[in-house]
């Protein structure tokens, strides 16, 4: 059942939260108690429309009582709990699932916040050997359509684009993890050609990728010629234009030109997802020729 | 269920019947009534998917891989999207989604145990003859030596050890399991667990009832489904499979819950390196299984049963499909046992070659079709298990004890072994050792205890180290000789029985290469879900063979304990947190530092 | 519905249903979000009959897939309430408190026995009796519908039988339990809304109510004609009978989009003058006397639109238009000057706003602030302490019900005006797919990787009998027109059955083909069900 469906309960639950007593909600998570202490709480494969999948393991706290550290994300509150967020233990593992990541991940287009918690948690990617000495995710970038590029030496495996395109929004199922261990990686069948796939070209899964895996041709083409500039960019929300259901877009514009087409996660129209048409049929507006 | 975009590719005939085979009884998900009425729906879907794992086996088996045509002609009738079976297929080790270049692949084990039995040459020897040859991880046949995992395509698969690269052909088609196994304890009173085993013939229910068996669960019937879980709690039983969680507690927890269906699940997925022992007991006392886990059903109320056992034990499931057949027959099984209203099945599922399996949320994983990855727990199998519904899921091991129990009452059982640690335990004895095999002692005995009976260290050289618990163990010294091996004391000693292996080394044995396996065990086994573990296990390889490389284990310490730390601290599961574990004690011990 | 111009539900609720009805509509494809908000419901343990000539994508989703003949949704729904009240399954208390007319109803349906409705929509009387019992048992149930219920001769009759099965059963004025109609275009609703109707002024308030008109002409400063006006169809006879002479197009391409497409091109090019206000030179544009080239109202205009669960919501300019291209309020007061009334000035979307505020109750409680604010508001929301209604009719719950009792209508099954024949045995019924929209106009600009272009879809066995395959070229004709199509044969397609869409006039126009036949009351053409034969071309 998807958070988002559930009204929120009206019984309160306690906790110790570094060391302060904290009340919320019956049902919350430790990471819902962070948000609402202010407490900066760094997290990849989370994401306010999808079920916590608690892959990454960046969002790790302790929990007294529990041997090994516990995934705020997906953890509910129980009366009694004693978290911390700040000890060694979990400042050291949230360092290192970081570092790891950068390790074998080119992150330079990923959400700013990611990179300010690579720095705030002290990650040293480079005494895990030189790039050419250990794993890395380097590989080539599949263009395969007009809408779509996938960056996979940019993927951290967060699952949130297989989510989206399954069971928590679109129910296409055209991308899965495929492989094992290291070599696990999101994939269609055989890994055969996005347009010959079963996508249908919504767009969910870029709009939940947080490190620039997955792009739009649109934004991908103009950082690849340097006139992609987040700073100049302007974020309208408005009301597509097609059938009759309503969906909010954010129109990403730079240059008095659309350039991204998003929709706010906490909506309850579209819970941040759309279709092939809202998030693609703005071209339209500025016909190519 | 859904508007899946299904390829184009097509199966061929032998794919075709293989998978409608493993359908035939559940039919497929949508049904044409009419053309103008059509039953299918997310409910009905559901209640398939759990056949893909079964399918994916048959379409390997029918072709030697899965091909795009049989794999779409699964997901049709299972309404299976593409792309989620293909990850599912690539999650495991024993599917291909290559095709083969001949009719046979070999999995040649080349782990801990094998390793020291000059596995490499083996596999060299059987590449140099022509054949395809895998490096396998453990395939569970420590005591014998260089084993080989066969897969041919229409024809069941195998295990041969010991074999000549030379001959191998010629003893693949020699059958070699009619004989009763000799156990090295054989004819020793103190056995329990293993009793019958080499004296009972697996295939006999009648020998089986004859010895015993069965006593139980007519007992287990009169006593009343509390009264055995009482037995059971007061036996102080608690699980072999590594995590010693008291089975009583566990029980009582799912017997208590009010959400039907009750899933029983029996871990068979032995697959830690060095251990064998389940596989003993699965391919010589089968009935012996099948009659605890009818008098576990029974307490906690469960209706189904599933077997789970790894896929490289070709001989162990042959024995459990054919007991499983015999006790329904003898309405030992099915709706009606032994007359007293009570129904029970079991159904036995195959894994694939993935070791996480074993761990007991990504076994749920594997049952219901999707790929072996562990959930994060809480919430907890006995409240959200197989199918989200309440599951015991216990080891073979442990569930060997339960006739027992039942049979000499709880406070009888307790008496044995220690207050902490009750009953006997099986032990895994591989490596240089005289006599390799199992062993089964009183909890108590101390590891000197147990050497000695497999005929204490042999081969050249000294005992330099000996593994504990298996990969995911740890190394201890010969200074630890009397360690007495229960939960407690071990966990005091700040090592872990896991699943009861003990491996001797020479100090004239590469260890260097045996940690090397070990990391390298891990990182292949890794599901690669979270973070620490997918990208830690590859990371502790690389810094490995860098410091085995420069034959220098000193400088990178730090690094290795800020990976051990996340890995241990992070990860989901049990692999993660333990996958530094027997490393770490080789550094602490210096165990590489001269050879 | 029951008095108001809306769907009664907002679209979580069908999160929390255990039944659901999708009846004559594809929201797979045409209203894909909406269909996430359904496959919620279906994970979350909904189960989900689908009622619908097609198995579309929407029908893959079902437990159960009803095929009925086009045209028989009336016949359907009659046997289905039959059927409830013969198992004795109707909410009797319900019925009692809040509705009115049931005898009369009760009789009415009296002679849709199983047997009976089984014959007249094509499918088995169990599978009927099944879906009766499946709505009638469920907790909550919601039944949603879009232009397969409505491009019927029989629209607003179709309708209404489905509103007889929620209040046979009680399934409306509760939330989770609802009438879903999901509007076929963006502002739908909001056209309405906002008196875009012949007979109604802003906030569904009837034209020929006297004191509503005056409220209206008292902050309009100006009279307003009491007849209630034409609707797009009456319209369309009027400039036949050159009645109507002149003609105002705003963002519509009649040109396109109109059944009998021949037919309404001929009646456009008789007009006097044609002025066409859009955002593309679309068919209908380029035949117009004066194009007057518009913002685009989703990216370059500010102002409101009310999307299918009655949600009030901001749209906003985030780029300029191009060229001479101006926003529809400065045209349209700019018209306005021209014609003489210099009264209106240059108001904003939030001035044109707060005036409706002060005309229509139910927008009353709706600031822009906030609308703003609080990301759209349901209406109705008669003052600004009112949440807005997530769902409507709970009046009908209260003991006694207030307001005026929800009447049972007695409509007669109906078949489509068009008969199949010897001559055009084929049954055509038109639709969307996801990537595109109506006439292509907005959605041929990108380059999607999933269209499939122009195509009719066959049956296996009609494609047989006619010795056609996928690829090949047929001549499909109508009474009224013949245009030459590419085969495509679709398995799912019952027999008989024969689906096209509309998206691309330019490779295939479909409209030529389809029948202008409407329903009086609401002036829809019948674009559902259209008599075809297909021939095969063969290479010359």
């Amino acid at each position: 059942m998807n958070e988002t469906t559930k009204t929120p309960s009206e019984t309160l639950v306690e906790i110790s939260l570094n060391d302060k007593k904290i009340s919320a909600p019956a049902g919350s998570t430790i990471l819902d108690v962070c948000k609402q202490a202010d407490i900066e709480t760094p997290t990849l494969c989370w994401a306010e429309n999808l079920t916590p999948v608690n892959a990454c393991r960046v969002c790790v706290v302790e929990v007294e009582g529990s041997r090994a550290l516990v995934p705020s994300c997906s953890r509910p509150i129980e009366e009694g709990m004693v978290v911390s967020t700040d000890s060694e233990r979990v400042n050291t593992s949230r360092r290192m699932v970081l570092e790891l990541l950068a390790s074998s991940v080119e992150l330079d287009r990923a959400d700013k916040e990611i990179l300010e918690w690579i720095i705030h948690y002290g990650s040293n990617p480079d005494r895990m050997g030189n790039s050419n000495e250990i794993k890395t995710s380097k590989q080539p970038v599949k263009i395969q359509d007009d809408l779509y590029v996938r960056d996979y030496e940019r993927c951290i495996l967060c699952y949130k684009c297989v989510e989206a395109c399954g069971e928590e929004a679109q129910h296409t199922f055209a991308i899965t993890t495929a492989g094992r261990g290291f070599e696990a990686h999101i994939s269609t069948e055989f890994d055969i050609e996005l347009p010959d796939s079963a996508c249908v070209y919504c767009g969910n899964c870029i709009g939940v990728c947080p490190t620039g895996a997955l792009v739009f041709k649109t934004e991908h083409d103009m950082r690849e010629d340097n006139s992609w500039n987040p700073d100049e960019q302007t974020i309208t929300e408005t009301v597509c234009g097609f059938c009759g259901v309503g969906c909010n877009l954010e129109l990403h514009t730079q240059d008095e030109k659309i350039v991204k087409v998003t929709s706010p996660a906490d909506h309850s129209v579209t819970e941040g997802h759309l279709c092939i048409k809202g998030r693609f049929g703005w071209q339209h507006a500025q016909p190519k020729n | 269920m859904p508007d899946i975009k299904f390829g184009t590719s097509l199966p061929s005939l032998n794919e075709k019947e293989a998978v409608d085979e493993v359908v035939e009884s559940h039919g497929p998900v949508t049904i044409e009534v009419s053309e103008r009425l059509v039953y299918g729906g997310k409910q009905r879907q559901k209640e398939r998917r759990h056949l893909l794992l079964p399918a994916l086996h048959a379409l390997q088996r029918a072709s030697g891989w899965i091909s795009p045509g049989g794999l779409d002609y699964a997901c049709r009738i299972l309404e299976v999207p593409p792309a989620e079976a293909y990850g599912v297929a690539t999650f495991y080790h024993l599917f291909s989604d290559q095709p083969p270049n001949g009719d046979q692949i070999l999995h040649v084990c080349n782990d801990i145990a094998c390793g020291l039995n000059e596995a490499d040459d083996l596999i060299d020897g059987l590449k140099k003859e022509g054949y395809e040859t895998k490096s396998s991880p453990c395939l569970g046949q420590c005591e014998r030596g260089s084993a080989v995992f066969v897969q041919r395509v229409a024809s069941d698969d195998s295990v041969l050890f010991d074999t000549d690269p030379k001959e191998f052909q010629k003893s693949l088609t020699k059958s070699s399991e009619k004989e009763l196994i000799k156990l090295p304890q054989a004819g020793s009173d103190h056995l329990r667990l293993l009793s019958r085993i080499g004296i009972v013939d697996p295939n006999s229910l009648e020998e089986y009832r004859s010895l015993g068996g069965y006593e139980a669960l007519v007992k287990a019937l009169e006593i009343g489904d509390e009264q055995i879980i009482e037995e059971v709690t007061k036996s102080g039983l608690r699980g072999r499979g590594g995590a010693a969680f008291p089975t009583g507690i566990k029980w009582k927890a799912v017997a208590e819950e009010k959400r039907r269906v009750h899933h029983l699940v029996c871990n068979a997925d032995e697959s830690e390196p060095g251990t064998f022992k389940d596989r003993i007991l699965m391919e010589n006392d089968p009935f012996a299984l099948i009659e605890s886990m009818t008098i576990a059903a029974l307490a906690v109320g469960a209706e189904k049963g599933w077997f789970y056992i790894r896929g490289e034990y070709p001989l162990a499931k042959q024995r459990l499909i054919q007991a499983i057949e015999k006790a329904e027959k003898s309405g030992l099984l099915g709706e009606d046992i032994l007359g007293s209203g009570r129904k029970f099945d079991i159904e036995l599922r195959s894994g694939a070659g993935a070791y996480i399996c074993g761990e007991e949320t990504a076994l749920f994983n594997s049952i219901e079709g999707f790929r072996g990855e562990p959930r994060n727990k809480p919430p907890f199998p006995t409240t959200n298990g197989l199918f989200n519904e309440p599951t015991v899921v216990n080891n073979v091991e442990t569930l060997a004890n339960i006739p027992r129990i039942i049979l000499n009452g709880g406070e009888a059982y307790a008496s044995e072994g220690t207050d902490q640690s009750s009953g006997t335990r099986l032990f895994c004895l591989s490596g240089r050792v005289a006599l390799p095999g199992l062993y089964e002692f009183e909890f108590g005995a101390t590891l000197a205890e147990v050497l000695d009976a497999a005929g204490g260290f042999s081969g050249s050289g000294n005992l330099k180290t000996i593994l504990l618990g298996g990969a995911a163990g740890s190394f201890v010294t010969p200074e630890s000789i009397n360690l007495p091996l229960t939960f407690e004391d071990t966990r005091n000693a700040g090592v872990s029985l896991g699943s009861g292996v003990i491996m001797p080394f020479s100090d004239e044995d590469d260890l260097t290469k045996t940690v090397l396996r070990i990391a390298e065990f891990f990182r292949d086994e890794s599901c690669g879900q979270c973070v620490p573990c997918r990208v830690g296990t590859v990371r502790q390889e690389e810094l490995l063979i860098r410091a085995a490389d420069k034959q220098s284990f000193n400088t990178d310490i730090s690094l290795f304990d800020d990976l051990a730390t996340v890995m241990s601290d992070a990860s989901i599961c049990g692999l993660g947190h333990t996958a530094a574990s027997a490393v770490r004690s080789a550094l602490n011990l210096g165990l590489m530092e001269t050879k | 519905m029951f008095g108001v111009g809306g769907g009664t539900s907002s679209y979580k609720e069908i999160e929390e249903a255990d039944a659901i009805i999708l009846w004559g509509s594809n929201a797979r494809a045409a209203h894909p979000i909406f269909f996430h908000h359904l496959l919620k419901g279906l994970s979350n343990g909904a189960k989900m009959w689908t009622v619908d000539p097609r198995r579309t994508d929407s029908a893959k989703f079902a437990d159960v897939w009803l095929g009925i003949n086009v045209g028989s949704d009336i016949a359907l729904a009659n046997g289905i309430a039959r059927e409830i009240i013969d198992a004795g399954l109707e909410n009797k208390k319900f019925i009692k408190n809040a509705t009115s007319g049931y005898e009369d109803f009760v009789s009415h349906i009296e002679p849709w026995t199983l047997a009976k409705t089984s014959k007249i929509t094509g499918v088995p009387a169990e599978a009927i009796r099944d879906l009766a019992h499946f709505y009638a048992k469920a907790e909550k149930a919601q039944i949603a519908w879009t232009l397969g219920i409505t491009e019927h001769h029989t629209a607003v009759d179709n309708v209404l039988t489905l509103c007889n099965l929620s209040l046979l059963t009680g399934h409306v004025g509760r939330w989770g339990s609802g009438l879903v109609p999901l509007r076929g275009q963006n502002n739908v609703q909001g056209g309405g809304d906002m008196g875009a109707l012949p007979n109604k002024l802003a906030g569904f308030q009837n034209v020929d109510d006297e004191k509503i008109r005056s409220k209206f002409e008292t902050v309009w400063d100006c009279k307003i004609p009491p007849e209630p006006g034409w609707h797009l169809t009456e319209m369309f006879e009027a400039m036949e009978r050159e009645e109507l002479k002149a003609l105002y197009v705003i963002g519509e391409n009649p040109a396109d989009s109109d059944a009998d497409v021949n037919h309404a091109r001929k009646v456009l090019e008789g007009l006097e003058i044609l002025v066409v206000q859009d955002v593309f030179m679309t068919r209908t544009a380029q035949m117009a006397d004066v194009v007057l080239p518009a913002a685009l109202g989703w990216a370059e205009s500010d102002g409101t639109v009310t999307n299918s669960e009655r949600r009030v919501q901001r749209t906003r300019a985030a780029i300029k238009p191009p060229g001479d291209a101006r926003q529809e309020i400065e045209i349209i007061s700019d018209l306005a000057k021209h014609l003489g009334d210099n009264s209106w000035g240059q108001p904003t979307a939030e001035e044109l706003w707060e005036e409706l505020r002060t005309v229509s109750p139910m927008h009353a409680g709706m600031s822009w602030e906030r609308i703003e604010n609080e990301g759209g508001i349901q209406w109705p929301c008669p003052d600004e302490n009112h949440p807005g209604s997530p769902f409507l009719h709970d009046r009908l719950w209260k003991q006694p019900a207030e307001g005026r009792l929800a009447p049972f209508s007695c409509v007669e099954d109906r078949p489509p005006v068009e008969s199949l024949d010897e001559k055009y045995p084929l049954r055509l019924t038109t639709g969307r797919v996801l990537d595109s929209y109506n006439t292509g106009v907005q959605t041929g600009n990108y380059e999607s990787p999933i269209r499939s272009g122009e195509a009719l879809e066959l049956s296996s066995f009609d494609a047989k009998k006619l010795d056609v395959s996928s690829g090949e070229r047929v001549l499909v004709s109508s009474r009224r027109g013949s245009i030459e199509m590419t085969v495509e044969v679709d398995s799912d397609l019952p027999v008989g059955l024969a689906f096209a869409t509309f998206h691309f006039p330019e490779l295939a126009d479909v409209n030529q083909l389809t029948n202008s036949a409407y329903d009086p009351k609401s002036g829809t053409a019948e674009f559902k069900a259209t008599a075809i034969r297909v021939e095969k071309l063969v290479n010359a």
